[in-house]
């Protein structure tokens, strides 16, 4: 392919990696905010070691396994997982921006994470219950970077770059949330999820055509044609929803 | 107290993850994975086909989009009205 074609199938790969990384660190931080402002930093930092060397075991497992999968199977695989999975982020920024889901609240998340940990009074050195929540929370979310990750970059045999990227991601917002050392409820996380999404799902088509040995015309630069449409479909969904929501028929007959 | 011994660890993680993913690929939306599915199936047939490639690749995207209306469409229907949500 031409050297535009690569450089916009690469740029479409480092947004869509960074973006998500970024997103699920967010989600990630608020937790351990919540757990070391109201329980124990000490428990919540080892939990979160404890979450990352996890993740990391679990990279050292599926990365090399991944890359024995003969290319093509790899990504019908990938192009399917990341088709159900971007399609699903997709859905629900749709929802939120058409008013009918309410909208990712990290202040609300902080708040409830912070109350449930408060009526638990006591408030040991060594904190099993922050450990637990903070594991969980930077496990659960790690796993999607994981398989975010690895499966890009895997398919598209830049695997060093999607782990660079998500590495500069993971960086920017922990710093950003040390900074200001309480939740990131100023970052834009629906309209970022809408951008994941759109680009999960183009790069699924691409993965999923490939897999199936469909010759795309004008090779990888068609991802960058998919986002555009897709982008189109999702504005018009949300335009619609908002429509149909706000019209008297719709209301009265609620 | 139940005689029924609790899950060891490995079996807690091993569930914990199988859970994990299949909240990850079905969860509340079935829809996507089975629509997923099909649109694979209906592509890879297409695609064997001599000749049909320009057909495969045009329709992949157009079933993509099908199943991103349908699952927002199934999600407004099932979603609670201005009245519930004020």
């Amino acid at each position: 392919m031409t050297a535009v074609a690569v450089h916009s199938s690469d740029a479409v790969l480092i947004a869509a990696v960074f973006l998500a990384c970024a997103v699920e660190m967010v989600e990630a931080l608020t937790i351990v905010i919540a757990v070391g402002t109201t329980r124990s930093w000490r428990s919540a930092f080892e939990g979160v070691g404890a979450a990352l060397l996890a993740l990391a075991a679990l990279v050292v497992l599926l990365g090399p396994a991944l890359v024995r999968i003969p290319i093509s199977d790899l990504r019908l695989i990938v192009g399917g997982i990341l088709l159900i999975f971007g399609l699903g982020w997709l859905r629900k920024a749709i929802l939120r921006a058409a008013g009918l889901k309410a909208k990712h609240d990290e202040d609300a998340i902080f708040a409830e994470t912070v109350a449930e940990l408060e009526a638990m009074a006591d408030k040991p050195d060594r904190d099993h219950l922050a450990f637990v929540m903070a594991f969980k929370g930077v496990f659960l979310e790690g796993l999607e970077v994981v398989i975010t990750v690895l499966t890009l970059g895997a398919s598209a045999h830049r695997l060093g770059l999607a782990a660079e990227t998500a590495a500069v991601a993971l960086l920017v917002v922990g710093i950003a949330g040390a900074l200001v050392a309480k939740q990131l409820s100023g970052v834009p996380e629906n309209a970022m999820k809408m951008g994941v999404g759109l680009m999960l799902v183009s790069f699924g088509t691409f993965w999923v055509g490939e897999g199936l040995k469909i010759r795309w015309p004008g090779g990888d630069a068609i991802i960058l044609l998919f986002v555009a449409l897709y982008a189109v479909v999702a504005w018009l969904l949300v335009r619609s929803l908002v429509a149909t929501e706000l019209s008297p028929v719709r209301s009265a007959a609620r | 107290m139940g005689s029924s011994e609790p899950p060891s660890w490995p079996l807690r993680a091993l569930q914990g993850f199988g859970r994990f993913f299949y909240d990850f690929l079905i969860g509340d939306t079935p829809e996507l994975f089975v629509g997923t599915l099909a649109a694979l199936g209906v592509v890879a047939l297409l695609s064997v086909v001599e000749g049909w490639n320009a057909l495969a690749a045009a329709t992949l995207p157009l079933l993509v989009i099908a199943m991103l209306v349908g699952t927002v469409l199934r999600a407004r229907r099932s979603a609670p009205s201005p009245n519930q949500r004020a």
